[in-house]
């Protein structure tokens, strides 16, 4: 055990691991409700744009996207999200790529979890929301969108805790998360894998379970009544 | 102005009172499909200022429909819908405007759920209005002190009864100073000892001046509060008369058929 924490520097993999699910939490979040906002939206093109962007995106492989991430965004088109002139530059720049391709994915999930949370809304609060003069923006804002995300927390979760084990896709471009540790584990000291794989599990297990519990409560405590 | 003040005036005196008063809401030749069924066939109404107009009707003759329209939740194919002298727009922000200032209030309440019932009144006016959210409260309080359910501000909907509810819903309506109300249905949903508290409410709007056009099965109220009676079935309107002869003397057989079943039961 203690070899295998003072070998491989496994609180920063986890801590890697930890930024990616939040930051692509939030991002997914904000891009996810933006689409599903095209989606609601009461013009045709924006409609189609929001079916065209979960169409691609969600049903694309992760890895595909990581990769084009890296190698269309970064190597082929020479898009760098990171300065160029920095030491840390390929860790920076990768990790940064690495957020993008998670929310892109996770974000076409989001939007689907929102739209089945605004179908279990009932057609008249949107009709009561216009009645007295909201705009479209505002009675999705006021009415809508908060009603939609109650009733979407149990389906937000599953993509919340998806995303927190999809991070270990990003390891293919050279982002050291709890994967990528766990590969250099495999190299290094295979002796050491059966505990390896034990910690990683736990770790994973120690992210993952306190959310579905959280969201659990939570959802219940949001519910709103009918 | 009519005198609603005084219930048992003769109807054709309201009548002739209420039509003087300038047209608010103007109809003409609209018409709607829902697929093959022709819901709306070339309605022609005019709503006075101050006026009362009572829809009665079978379920589907289409006075749902034509209620909703007048408040653009339905579209229509052809004809034209004026507010004040204003064309329904179609959409957008002057549509919006436009739904302000008519208030409506559905068979189902509606009101948000996932906010509380002094939070339902005060939407409208913070948003749209542009009102402080201490003035819109202080608003909203006095309207739900109007219709009895002041008790109720910090509760949520799904914690007051139906006739609590509708009386909300009217409040909400009422806090946007709509120049007129649509009622579609709006006791149709409530337990019958709930229908008199809303209908009362109602009533004393009525007797205030507002103008309104309510989709009722309620025929007391339309005796009481209507100035005018109009009967639909089809997607047509087949009669429009006082309150006291509509109900006495019935000129189309569908009325005296619709009649003769209503009022026998």
């Amino acid at each position: 055990m203690n070899a295998l924490f003072s070998q491989f520097d496994l609180w920063s993999a986890f801590w890697m691991t930890i930024k990616l699910t939040v930051i692509g939490a939030i991002g997914s979040l904000i891009l996810g409700t933006l689409v599903a906002v095209l989606r609601l939206s009461p013009v045709r093109m924006l409609r189609a744009a929001g079916t065209a962007y979960v169409t691609v995106f969600r049903n694309t492989p992760l890895t595909l996207i990581v990769f084009a991430c890296s190698l269309v965004l970064w190597q082929t088109l020479g898009i760098t999200l990171a300065n160029d002139h920095s030491r840390d530059f390929f860790t920076v720049n990768n990790f940064r790529l690495a957020l993008v391709a998670l929310i892109v994915y996770h974000a076409s999930f989001v939007c689907e979890a929102l739209r089945s949370g605004v179908n279990t809304i009932p057609l008249g609060q949107a009709e009561a929301a216009r009645s007295i003069g909201l705009t479209f923006t505002q009675s999705l804002r006021e009415v809508v969108l908060p009603q939609a995300f109650r009733g979407a927390v149990t389906p937000l979760g599953n993509t919340l805790i998806a995303l927190t084990k999809n991070t270990t896709v990003v390891m293919t471009i050279g982002v050291a998360e709890l994967a990528y540790q766990l590969a250099r584990i495999n190299e290094f000291r295979s002796d050491l894998l059966n505990l390896a794989f034990a910690v990683m599990a736990m770790l994973f297990v120690i992210l993952t379970v306190p959310v579905g519990i959280f969201l659990n409560t939570f959802s219940k405590r949001l519910a709103v009544k009918r | 102005m009519t005198n609603r003040s005084v219930p048992l005036s003769t109807p054709a005196a309201d009548a002739v009172a209420a039509a003087t008063g300038e047209p608010l809401i103007v109809l003409t030749g609209v018409n709607k499909h829902f697929g093959d069924l022709h819901v709306l066939r070339d309605i022609d109404l005019t709503v006075a200022k101050g006026e009362v107009v009572v829809v009665l009707g079978p379920s589907g003759s289409g006075k749902s429909t034509l209620c909703r329209a007048i408040n653009r939740l339905e579209t229509y194919e052809s004809g034209s819908i004026t507010i004040d002298g204003m064309p329904l727009p179609e959409e957008g922000a002057a549509l919006a405007r436009l739904r302000a200032d008519v208030g409506m209030v559905f068979q189902a309440f509606n009101l948000f759920a996932h906010k509380t019932i002094l939070q339902n009144v005060t939407l409208g006016p913070i948003k749209v209005r542009g009102r402080s959210k201490a003035q819109a409260e202080k608003r909203a309080i006095e309207l739900l002190t109007r219709v009895g359910v002041e008790q109720q501000a910090h509760k949520y909907p799904a914690q007051l009864s139906g006739g609590q509810q509708q009386r909300v819903a009217i409040a909400r309506s009422l806090a946007m100073e709509p120049k007129a109300m649509l009622f579609d249905e709006p006791t149709s949903a409530l337990d019958p000892e709930m229908i008199n508290e809303v209908l009362d409410v109602m009533g004393q709007l009525a007797q205030e001046g507002m103008t309104m056009i309510v989709v009722t099965h309620e025929m007391g109220f339309a005796r009481r509060a209507a100035d005018r009676v109009i009967f639909m079935s089809d997607g047509q309107v087949l009669e429009q008369a006082p309150p006291e002869e509509f109900f006495n003397h019935p000129t189309t057989e569908r009325a005296k058929d619709f009649l003769g079943k209503i009022l026998t039961h």
